[in-house]
């Protein structure tokens, strides 16, 4: 089997008379966003900072590509780092220098760019995470979210091929951390690097992360997929999942991904013994990508919310809409079979047209596109499975084109 | 979470280098392992000699790292030119002050010295020489201590707490050469600067209060200037002018850069701590190095 890009081996490190960590393994493959979840003080961050190689263990070792390291020679360690970006908790933002100058450092000091070449991608970052009109301004006259972004948009701005990010989205308001997750996932999908998260948000965090790792007790006690850790029996596990995810979702005020499972549980559950049918419709933004490009994340995330707060008053009380990711919402309908469904989404079709899910006003050159696709469910279908059929029957739902509207 | 606390409280209590640290065990008998039995004397003493030298060491090590990534490449001009007009221009003021006054009362007391034995005719090279082989140095060196030093202590001890400086590292940008090595040139630049203003204008300041004030010939005072003074004082002043430079660069730096590894205090109390350490340090050795130099050039 091909060795892991990043391999920590039993690795050891006391911080005074605490042992920190206590023989963690853990495995980062490559082009992956691997995050890893943790209570407080367990020692995520300390995890970092070993991979970074701010902090070395004392036993064990960090390997890349296989080779430790410790015994990396000094050119071999450079041309590491230079791969490497780090995004920190408390942002280290240089406070003596401006927004601009600060997300520059990096290319002026490491880069031959020319200074216009730096300025156009400088600000090229700051439209991405909606901080352009702060370029100006000092770290101490911006709010903590600004911080964060600013810190963001300077771990991202040398294109690294390993980035680590530390809560990199603690202290923002739910339509930022939605696009700043979509901006990480973007970038990773764009510039394929390997991402390392210490993040908090479940399950907003599942949606992006190809591997979850917990820490705790100084070891890594689950290393998998998102979905097989939400199925993990672990009572430790399942009752710190449940207790980070809220009973809403965050940004749009639906079920969230967790209890909507469940839901689709219950939903079989009565099917199989009342017979009573039942149907999912899978509404997607099917244009995300277009409408991040065009007008950046956050308002990509604004489409989705509104989009959600139009949906939910005109649904029937037994009716659950859950997010189900980042561009993704699903309709559970209960004692509805498909050509129910059908009307249903018809008739929510007719009602949201003309709608203006956007401020038209504000973003007159963005289209927006919404496709459905419906599926009935079977006594032994899984969740998905249904999604695939779903996907498999996908129409056009709603339109809006802000041109016209406008 | 009490284990953690108790365990930070432990952490805070381990034995400094250099610290007093007294341990006795009295469940034992006197004779057994004298280690636990009492932290002896010469143990303290011992433990503070090792920390001197081990200081020692490391600042010798960040001086020299210092020192030769100032040439490293690319050259950092404009940071250079940055700190130069911090330490350099921004210092001008105070230095002309201070240089003036101390002209002014070498003058006066010289005057009043040299009067008692009909030299006062002497005092143009009095009070040059001693500005130009002593005071000049020494006093520049200590007004850039308290204006430039302290704030190059703090600037990097706060980057230090707030992990601006891991930030560096984890850009690959080395943080000595990036932080310290622009102050260290600027200083090396500018101390022996400062401090030939500091000396003519103590010259003036001198012939101020001699020749205006007290009524020597301002000719007499010029040219005693002229005939006393020569080369070899000269050198010798900035010598040590650029050997101070060094030395308060160095220290003031080193105690900023190593703010966190403080186990007095932590935080902003780590920042005030080093800034103090800082200027109380670097003048004494100041004072001791000028001793030593004297002592050589002389």
């Amino acid at each position: 089997m091909e060795s892991p890009f990043i391999e920590l081996k039993n690795v050891t490190k006391q911080l005074g008379s605490l042992k920190v960590l206590d023989g963690t393994d853990l495995s980062i493959r490559q082009g992956e966003i691997t995050t890893i979840i943790g209570k407080s003080g367990v020692g995520k961050s300390v995890l970092l900072k070993h991979i970074v190689g701010l902090m070395r263990p004392d036993s064990g070792q960090v390997l890349y590509h296989g080779s430790p390291l410790s015994k990396m020679k000094k050119t071999e360690r450079k041309e590491m780092k230079r791969k490497i970006s780090y995004m920190f908790q408390g942002t280290a933002l240089f406070d003596s220098m401006t927004v601009y100058e600060n997300i520059a450092l990096p290319l002026k000091e490491k880069t031959a760019l020319s200074d216009s070449d730096i300025g156009e991608r400088v600000r090229k970052q700051l439209h991405r995470l909606d901080i352009e009109q702060i370029d100006g301004k000092y770290p101490s006259q911006i709010s903590g979210g600004m911080k964060k972004r600013v810190a963001l948009a300077r771990a991202l701005v040398t294109e690294p091929e390993i980035v680590l990010f530390d809560e990199p989205t603690t202290g923002l308001d739910p339509i930022r951390k939605g696009a700043v997750h979509q901006l990480i996932s973007d970038f990773q999908k764009k510039f394929g690097f390997t991402g390392i998260i210490v993040s908090h948000e479940i399950p907003d965090i599942f949606y992006i992360s190809q591997q979850i790792a917990m820490l705790n007790g100084g070891k890594i006690i689950f290393q998998g997929f998102p979905e097989e850790i939400q199925r993990n029996s672990d009572p430790m596990i399942q009752e710190f999942i449940q207790g980070l995810e809220s009973r809403r979702d965050e940004l749009t005020g639906m079920t969230p991904h967790l209890r909507g499972n469940q839901r689709f549980r219950e939903g079989l559950a009565w099917l199989s013994r009342h017979r009573l049918s039942f149907s999912i419709i899978m509404l997607r933004l099917s244009n995300i990508d277009e409408i991040n490009a065009a007008a950046g994340h956050t308002v990509g995330m604004m489409v989705l919310k509104n989009f959600a707060d139009l949906i939910q008053p005109r649904l029937r009380v037994t009716d659950t809409c859950m997010r189900f990711g980042f561009d993704t919402i699903m309709l559970l309908l209960p004692n509805t079979d498909l050509n129910q469904a059908q009307m249903v989404c018809a008739k929510l079709s007719k009602d949201l047209k003309g709608a203006d899910i956007v401020e038209a006003a504000h973003f007159s050159d963005i289209n927006i596109s919404i496709s459905a696709g419906l599926a009935e469910a079977e006594e032994n279908s899984q969740l998905e499975e249904l999604l695939k059929v779903a996907e498999s029957v996908q129409t056009d739902f709603f339109e809006y084109r802000c041109r016209e509207a406008s | 979470m009490t284990a953690d606390m108790d365990d930070s409280i432990e952490k805070n209590k381990r034995p400094r280098p250099g610290g007093f640290n007294l341990r006795i065990n009295r469940n034992r008998k006197l004779g057994g392992n004298p280690d636990i039995i009492l932290t002896t004397p010469f143990s303290i003493l011992g433990r503070g000699v090792i920390y001197f030298f081990q200081e020692i060491g490391k600042v010798t090590g960040f001086l020299f790292q210092g020192f030769f990534l100032i040439f490293s490449l690319p050259i950092q001009f404009d940071k250079f030119i940055q700190q130069i007009f911090f330490i350099g221009t921004k210092s001008l003021l105070v230095i002309c002050l201070t240089g003036a006054f101390t002209g002014m009362v070498l003058g006066l007391q010289g005057y009043y010295t040299l009067v008692k034995f009909g030299a006062e005719g002497l005092l143009g090279a009095a009070v040059a020489l001693s500005l130009i082989r002593e005071l000049g140095p020494v006093l520049t060196a200590i007004m850039i201590i308290g204006r430039a030093g302290s704030a190059m202590a703090a600037e990097i001890g706060i980057m230090r707490i707030s992990e601006q400086i891991d930030a560096l590292e984890t850009m690959d940008i080395h943080p000595i050469r990036f932080l310290v090595s622009p102050k260290m040139a600027a200083s090396l630049f500018s101390f022996p600067i400062l401090t030939s203003v500091f000396d003519v204008i103590g010259i003036f300041g001198g012939y101020v209060s001699g020749s205006l004030l007290l009524g020597i010939n301002p000719g007499i005072y010029f040219s005693r200037v002229e005939s006393c003074v020569v080369m070899e004082d000269i050198t010798g002043g900035f010598i040590k002018s650029i050997v101070f430079a060094l030395l308060v660069a160095t220290i003031c730096c080193y105690q900023g850069y190593f703010t966190h590894t403080r186990s007095e205090g932590f935080g902003a109390k780590g920042v005030s701590l080093s800034t103090t350490a800082a200027v109380v340090i670097s003048s004494v050795l100041v004072l001791v190095a000028d001793y030593l130099l004297t002592s050589f050039l002389l």
